[in-house]
């Protein structure tokens, strides 16, 4: 589904501190997998997730989300790809305080001019089907952990993506917490999305129901299984 | 069409709940932003209605006044000078008109005696203005006495006030019979304080009076549209000065608006990386926070004009009295008709709503162009 090749990503570049986070990535995503990027802190495996996400472009290299070139798109084109296609959950879950929980799952759907009815009701109907029903109306911030990662959740499928991307997701959570998580990617799978996280937590990445575990060290690929 | 207006609908309600978020913040810039329109408004409207006003009030003034000159200064004019001005073609009618000041001792005030024509007072009776009542305690049946320029007492009795409607003009008046006004101030018959002239034709009135003055060279000419000028120039100054003493106040505003619209707080900018990252363009992103801007701006100024118009058309613009009005022991209680000049409005509007605007929406723009991926950093 999405095909990377030899896909480079440098940040400062031409300046004194210029870094290359990723150095020549070849890699292909399957539709309907769970894949998990693993690697130490500034592996690259967070990039990398941007450059998938469509949420950066790389400096050299293709990325192809089927047969479509979408590494040199301006930011509007990408911004459509992103929206339609990809649902985040954000490491520290990027909820927006003073505002309920409900208006931020809701938030990624208001630029789609869709009937407010509708999309109350379906954001109401995510939130039941992770259990968090009765927090619809509770402020971003009186949520615990485990909760506002699961309003995140419930934000990155309003608009019903094919691929739920997700940042460390565990990297907050104990472990009870953690295995609901990896409940909801069952869930996720069995419903026919592509997962993508990253993860260093070995509880996540040795799971049944992750298919591939890419290691990265350093900018580069080390292991794929 | 429908998909348009959910969008905006929807991104007016998140403007909506962003605005109440920081509620604090919110609040403090609309106070301080209402308080300015507030004072802005109030100025500019009552140095207009008062404008506005005086010329209503001159409108039915006559058209030329014709005073006679001694010396460089004003002297009793002449009966006679009547006939060679009703001579001039183009002259409607002309009448001598006798008016002048008195001081009261007792209220330590100056009355303008005038003697109206139409209608006539009669001998030994006095018509006042609402400021003589107020001063002088005055009711319909009393007596007043005043010392002529001999040296003789001359009573009048009070025959009625005149309402306060036309306080702006008529408190301190002092309507006498014209026996009694030579009597007090020993003008003999045939003289005049000045001549009211009327025109038949308006266009010819510069005309008319250039004529006048080639007739009557010891003659000072008085056009309506001169003296309506010089109350015109009164007032501006007046509004002007009051401008320029606010607008040290009118520049605080300015940097703290610039400030608190233009400074993104951390918090704001994440914001702003999240719709990003969540699917947001940066047209939506900056529409929102244009809008959030507009709120703001859009609310204070009208709330501070509606509180401006109560302030000078329903309390008498206490706060600016003494400035706009000036000042007088026989000070007019009147309400003032409202005025709104359209351009002035629109005038307010755009160097108060469109400053504001745009300052929200250079940062945000500066802001809403970076990467989306800065959230995930």
């Amino acid at each position: 589904m999405i095909h990377l090749s030899d896909v480079r990503k440098a940040f400062n570049q031409g300046k004194s501190n210029e870094f290359w986070a990723l150095k020549g990535i070849d890699l292909s995503v399957r539709a309907g997998k769970v894949t998990v990027f693993r690697g130490p802190s500034g592996s690259g495996k967070t990039t990398l997730l941007t450059l998938v996400g469509c949420l950066a472009r790389p400096t050299s290299g293709r990325v192809r989300l089927r047969d479509r070139d979408i590494s040199g798109l301006p930011e509007r084109f990408l911004t459509d790809i992103r929206r339609s296609t990809f649902g985040f959950v954000f490491q520290q879950f990027n909820l927006l305080k003073g505002i309920s929980a409900i208006e931020n799952v809701m938030i990624p759907a208001y630029p789609l001019g869709r009937d407010r009815k509708e999309l109350s009701a379906r954001a109401h109907a995510l939130m039941e089907s992770l259990d968090i029903g009765p927090k619809a109306h509770s402020n971003a911030e009186w949520l615990s952990g485990g909760e506002a990662q699961r309003v995140a959740i419930a934000r990155a499928l309003i608009n019903d993506p094919e691929v739920v991307i997700a940042d460390e997701p565990t990297a907050n959570l104990d472990s009870e917490r953690s295995q609901q998580f990896l409940g909801i990617v069952e869930t996720l799978k069995a419903s026919g999305k592509t997962v993508l996280m990253t993860s260093h937590d070995p509880l996540v990445c040795d799971t049944a129901v992750v298919d591939h575990v890419v290691t990265l060290r350093d900018g580069q690929l080390v292991e794929t299984r | 069409m429908s998909v348009w207006l959910h969008k905006q609908r929807n991104l007016l309600d998140f403007t909506l709940s962003s605005l109440s978020r920081r509620r604090g913040k919110t609040l403090g810039m609309m106070a301080v932003y209402t308080a300015i329109v507030f004072v802005l408004a109030s100025v500019m409207l009552f140095a207009h209605a008062i404008r506005q006003e005086a010329a209503v009030v001159l409108a039915k003034s006559p058209e030329v006044l014709v005073q006679r000159m001694v010396a460089g200064r004003h002297d009793l004019i002449p009966a006679r000078h009547l006939d060679a001005i009703k001579a001039i073609r183009g002259v409607q009618s002309a009448e001598g008109r006798l008016w002048g000041y008195l001081f009261d001792p007792a209220a330590v005030a100056n009355y303008t005696l005038m003697v109206p024509t139409n209608p006539r007072i009669e001998p030994g009776m006095v018509v006042i203005g609402d400021g003589v009542v107020r001063v002088r305690s005055a009711d319909p049946g009393d007596l007043m006495s005043f010392r002529a320029h001999d040296g003789t007492l001359v009573q009048f009795k009070v025959d009625k006030a005149i309402g306060r409607d036309s306080a702006l003009v008529s408190a301190d008046l002092f309507l006498v019979s014209e026996d009694d006004f030579r009597r007090l101030f020993g003008i003999p018959a045939g003289l005049f304080t000045d001549l009211a002239i009327s025109v038949r034709n308006p266009r010819e009135v510069a005309k008319i009076a250039e004529k006048i003055d080639a007739a009557l060279p010891d003659t000072r000419i008085i056009l309506r549209d001169e003296i309506l000028r010089t109350y015109e120039s009164v007032f501006d100054w007046r509004e002007g000065m009051l401008l320029v003493l606010l607008a040290g106040s009118i520049l605080a505003f300015a940097i703290f608006s610039w400030e608190k619209a233009s400074g993104l707080s951390a918090e704001e900018r994440r914001e702003i990386g999240i719709l990003k990252a969540v699917g947001w363009e940066t047209g939506d992103v900056i529409r929102l926070k244009m809008q959030e801007g507009l709120v703001v701006s859009l609310s204070a100024f009208l709330i501070g004009y509606l509180l401006a118009y109560l302030h000078v058309f329903h309390f008498g613009a206490g706060l600016f009295e003494p400035v706009l009005k000036g000042w007088a022991v026989l000070y007019p209680k009147y309400r003032l008709t409202p005025f709104v000049d359209e351009l002035q409005v629109a005038t307010l509007f755009f160097f108060t709503v469109f400053p504001y605007t745009i300052a929200t929406v250079v940062p945000i723009w500066r802001a809403a162009i970076v990467d989306p991926d800065t959230v995930m950093r």
